[in-house]
């Protein structure tokens, strides 16, 4: 028993780590810009299909890096073309932008690419276990996990050391004196639109490989990554990897012991957060209102 | 974080509100005689009824308090889901039903606002959006009650007996679409009672600004609370007559999409307005309709209304006659 | 029984027609025409979740409405079918079986792949009293419990299914099943199926329900692999159904066990990368059949015209057009009670079943007694559809038992 524990707690890391892919990619935006992108998870699809069809040219390697990069451009210009334009207004409309956004892009990948699912092949040895007793560990997992690792790290770096780092950090505290100080906050605004849709490519294109490709995949992944950022405290990237990485693991425990109730328990989760710590794990008080 | 909008314009002292609500009455008692020969037919328009009535209800929320729920499907669907558990497992009453429906939604509704009432702007609906969720969970987990995925079937709406009346609203489409009219009226009725009683005039205090209105001293937190609460019930109501159009209930009807249809129903048709979210519900039930049967690409000309309206129409039809700021 | 020289020469004059049918696509020649239209009404979920499936069974139904329409028609009256989606959404789907009656009057209505979008459009077409065909919605009450005088069903029931494969899982691999199920009624009723036929046969099982779009696996996959069965039996659907083969795959169990279930259809398998192409299942049709020559007619005219092969949703529709020609025939009349009066016990001819024996619509049931179709899924051999090969045909009859097994009361309108 305790070894299926164990089991399950390092795969429920693992599912985490794709949660906290996703939802670091929605949280930057949503404390830069105030805005919840409900697209997020067709960026995700959108991502996995660009890497689909790039494989046969430039092989999965390159399609990982390649993605990616082509997700975060279409993200900025969705953000210049569309999403600048409600930054004003009242957040029903950013909501319901970025809603119809969903809408339209899943209704596309679905027309170009057609309703069934689409297989995606990864390198071999990606394929296999990486031993006899972990089984059930392929080295795409592992390999998954390495490059989650190597995005969030890459990511706080980012943020930390960078001038445009510290200036959306900044911005996320308080934009107007960000502004005042003479910085581009439009610019600013899409450029962090377009690390968000980054990461969500980058998701985008692991996820392909592991579950395959279909209009909707990205549908399943936002309510984990809502309710991690609600769990880690809106505000805090940090939280929000928290709150990724616990769901993950309590979604997995659950399997062992009541697999029916394995989707319904992250909500218990929130439900339980928000009773006893509203603000969320690692939330600043305040920001969530 | 709410965007305090000033429209100054929501209680016109001219006799405009009354024509328009003679106008909206006028065609809504006479859809049966100019529907079918415009080619549509009337259960579209009870259609247009039901998520006319959720779009007015939850925006007693956003046009009248100013606050955001993008969770409003799931009292509609717990609404829909009290209605039809009533008919199946408790006793064949259309009435029974339709309360039953009002007071699971409602209560829901009101247990989960306390928890969200201090939340604002798109945190507030992030928070719903995700509380809407636990209830399509609940829904589609519990097979043994709800029918799970699958929904909940094996119920029909009974006759209404009204003294040594019987209406025959089970097989007749007319007389169940003036049912529903009447339904709405009653609904709608009461919403604009509230909206001109001082307690409403209060949530229009708040919605233009909240800081005033507390250093008022209004307890900002327990009027939003009530007006989350009163908008839970009315959509609730709404869901438990969709049970009764469709004789079924299943977890889409509470699927956080469908709160995002209620949302632009509202806003295309005008949130300023009294009667926008029914003309809101009425252009969009009607466009679903007329292009889902034309392209099964329907979902980009969807999403395509969504973009167009937030661009272009910000203010929604009827906000086009309303003077105001249209942010 | 039909002499092989009989099909020959129906085979030559169909291979006839139908070149000429070609040579005179454009503009269209409807022989059937100076009449109102035949009007069909389909619902079917062409959003969401199942729209390959369903994308299928209208292709099949457009595909035949135009054969028929270069005939005669129905009753000598062109077909006129109308399409509407149902987005997998029940109130969508009630709300467009009322459009197609109440608005565009349909004489009869077919739908929907989901089964509980199906159900709720049978209590309107009940109340309306339109003729309802079933085409592929699979749960057992459809043509069971809350069976109806106006609907029939043509796929097979979840029962069905499940009672057709087990018995060649147990001869084949043995009789210790590892069920993975989802936790909704499809899925219990199906596992309670197997589990009965299991048990009958003497075997044991373990059993994990799981959320109906589970796309993870591991943990479950290390609970089976700990109890040693002789066959994983993988209940999922969809999308899901492939994420657990996969990483069954993936895991290397297959050395250890063998895998199964009741469906997993062309378009699934279609989809799927080659190392998840395994198992054996059901195929409620198929188009590679050497041994009935109205198939290979069949495939070939459906290639030249769709420029694909067609899968079991493709015949789905072909049989629902073709039933109600048959049945209008036998009934001179499109009136719902009498149409379902023909139906009943109503063979299907060789050219329309496409497959051997008798095919046919129970009476007491309303439910196609079709064949299914037992056999192992592999990476495409020779043509990208080869992927599945039938080592055993499963009369209807057998896998269905009798109806006073399936609770349907059958109750017709006074």
């Amino acid at each position: 028993m305790l070894q299926l524990v164990l089991f399950n707690v390092t795969n429920g890391l693992i599912i985490g780590a794709f949660y906290v892919l996703m939802a670091l990619g929605l949280s930057l935006i949503l404390n830069l810009s105030n805005v919840i992108n409900f697209a997020h998870g067709n960026f995700l699809a959108l991502g996995g299909y660009i890497a689909f069809v790039l494989t046969p040219f430039i092989g999965f390697w390159g399609a990982l890096l390649v993605s990616p990069i082509l997700t975060a451009v279409f993200g900025f210009l969705i953000e210049r073309v569309l999403i600048r334009r409600v930054y004003a207004r009242d957040p029903v409309y950013s909501l319901l932008l970025t809603f119809g956004l969903a809408f339209i892009m899943q209704d596309a990948c679905r027309y170009i690419w057609g309703p069934n699912g689409l297989p995606m092949t990864i390198p071999d040895g990606l394929a296999a276990p990486i031993s006899p007793d972990l089984f059930f560990i392929t080295w795409y997992r592992i390999f998954m996990v390495a490059i989650v690792i190597g995005a969030v790290a890459g990511l706080f770096a980012f943020l930390r050391y960078t001038r445009v780092g510290i200036r959306i950090r900044a911005g996320t505290l308080d934009l107007d004196t960000v502004a005042a100080l003479g910085v581009n906050v439009g610019m600013l605004r899409s450029f962090n639109f377009a690390v968000g849709s980054l990461l969500a490519g980058l998701a985008g294109v692991l996820a392909a490989g592991q579950i395959g490709l279909n209009p909707n995949m990205g549908d399943d992944l936002l309510m984990p990554s809502f309710i991690a950022i609600i769990v880690g405290g809106v505000g805090s990237l940090t939280g929000t990897l928290l709150g990724g990485l616990l769901i993950g693991v309590a979604g997995a425990l659950t399997t062992v012991f009541w697999p029916a109730a394995s989707e319904a328990v992250i909500y218990v989760i929130m439900l339980l957060v928000l009773i006893v710590r509203p603000r969320g794990l690692l939330g600043e008080e305040g920001m969530m209102t | 974080m709410t965007a305090a909008t000033v429209s100054p314009n929501t209680q016109t002292g001219t006799a405009r509100p009354w024509l328009t609500a003679a106008i909206v009455w006028a065609l809504l008692l006479t859809v049966p005689f100019w529907l079918p020969m415009l080619g549509g037919y009337t259960a579209l328009a009870a259609r247009v009824l039901v998520f006319g009535l959720a779009a007015m209800s939850f925006n007693l929320l956003l046009g009248f308090t100013g606050v955001m729920s993008f969770g409003h499907a799931a009292y509609f669907g717990l609404g829909a889901y009290g209605a039809g558990l009533t008919l199946k497992y408790i006793a064949a009453s259309t009435p029974l039903a339709i309360l039953a429906g009002i007071l699971l939604g409602g209560l829901a509704g009101t247990l989960f606002g306390l928890f969200i009432v201090r939340r604002r702007g798109v945190y507030f609906a992030m928070v719903t959006v995700a509380f809407g969720q636990i209830a399509f969970y609940v829904a589609y987990s519990w097979d043994s009650l709800t029918g799970g995925y699958d929904g909940l079937r094996g119920f029909s709406r009974a006759p209404l007996h009204l003294g040594p009346l019987t209406l025959d609203i089970v097989n007749n489409d007319k007389i169940f679409y003036y049912f529903l009219l009447a339904v709405f009226a009653i609904a709608t009725g009461l919403q604009g009672l509230l909206l001109a009683s001082p307690f409403g005039r209060t949530l229009l205090a708040i919605r233009e600004n909240e800081r005033r209105a507390r250093f008022l001293g209004i307890p900002v937190e327990r009027h939003i609370w009530m007006s989350f609460s009163i908008s839970c019930c009315f959509t609730a109501l709404a869901g438990a007559l969709y049970a009764l159009l469709n004789n079924f209930a299943d977890p889409m009807g509470l699927h956080y999409s469908l709160s995002g249809e209620i949302v632009i129903m509202a806003v295309m048709g005008g949130m300023r307005a009294f009667w926008g979210p029914l003309a809101g519900a009425a252009l969009f039930v009607i466009l679903q309709d007329t292009i889902s049967s034309m392209t099964v690409n329907w979902m980009s000309f969807v999403g395509l209304i969504f973009v167009l309206v937030v661009l272009f129409f910000p203010r929604g039809m009827l906000g086009i006659f309303q003077k105001g700021t249209g942010k | 029984m039909i002499s092989s020289a009989h099909i020959a020469i129906r085979r030559r004059a169909l291979l006839k027609s139908s070149l000429a049918i070609t040579a005179l696509a454009a503009p269209p020649i409807i022989a059937a025409r100076g009449e109102t239209p035949v009007r069909i009404g389909m619902v079917d979920p062409l959003t969401g979740i199942l729209s390959a499936l369903a994308a299928s069974e209208v292709e099949g139904a457009r595909y035949t409405v135009d054969l028929l329409n270069k005939r005669n028609g129905i009753l000598g009256r062109p077909i006129e079918l109308l399409v509407e989606d149902s987005a997998n959404d029940v109130g969508t789907g009630v709300q467009k079986t009322r459009k197609l009656i109440e608005r565009d009057k349909v004489d009869v209505v077919f739908g929907d792949v989901n089964s509980g979008i199906a159900y709720a459009m049978s209590q309107v077409t009940n109340e309306l009293k339109v003729f309802q065909i079933v085409p592929g919605g699979h749960t057992d009450p459809i043509t069971g419990t809350d069976c109806k005088w106006n609907v029939f069903r043509i796929c097979n029931t979840t029962s069905m299914d499940a009672a057709a494969v087990t018995g060649n899982l147990v001869k084949r691999f043995g009789k210790k099943f590892f069920f993975v199920t989802p936790d909704y009624a499809y899925g219990h009723t199906l596992q309670d199926r197997f589990v009965k036929n299991l048990k009958a046969l003497g075997g044991e099982f373990q059993a994990e329900l799981l959320p109906i779009n589970t796309s993870e696996y591991s943990a479950t996959l290390i609970k089976a692999k700990a109890y040693k069965p002789d066959v994983l039996l993988n209940n999922m659907g969809g999308l899901a159904q492939i994420n657990c083969m996969k990483q069954f795959i993936q895991f290397g169990m297959q050395k250890e066990m063998a895998l199964g279930g009741a469906l997993y259809e062309l378009e699934s398998i279609k989809s799927v990368p080659k190392d998840a192409q395994a198992g054996t299942w059901d195929m409620e049709w198929w188009w590679n059949q050497p041994n009935v020559p109205e198939v290979a007619t069949f495939v070939g005219d459906f290639r030249k015209a769709t420029g694909k092969t067609p899968s079991a949703r493709h015949w789905f529709g072909y049989v629902a057009v073709q039933s109600v020609r048959l049945a209008a025939e036998k009934a001179k009349s499109l009136e719902g009670p009498k149409l379902a009066l023909a139906m009943e016990d109503m063979d299907l001819p060789p050219d329309v079943a496409l497959q051997p024996g008798r095919v046919y619509y129970r009476a007491g049931d309303h439910q196609l007694m079709s064949n299914i179709f037992v056999g192992d899924a592999h990476p495409p051999t020779g043509s990208p559809d080869d992927v599945f090969t039938v080592t055993s045909v499963v009369p209807g009859e057998t896998a269905a038992g009798p109806v006073s097994e399936t609770g349907c009361k059958m109750v017709h309108p006074a």
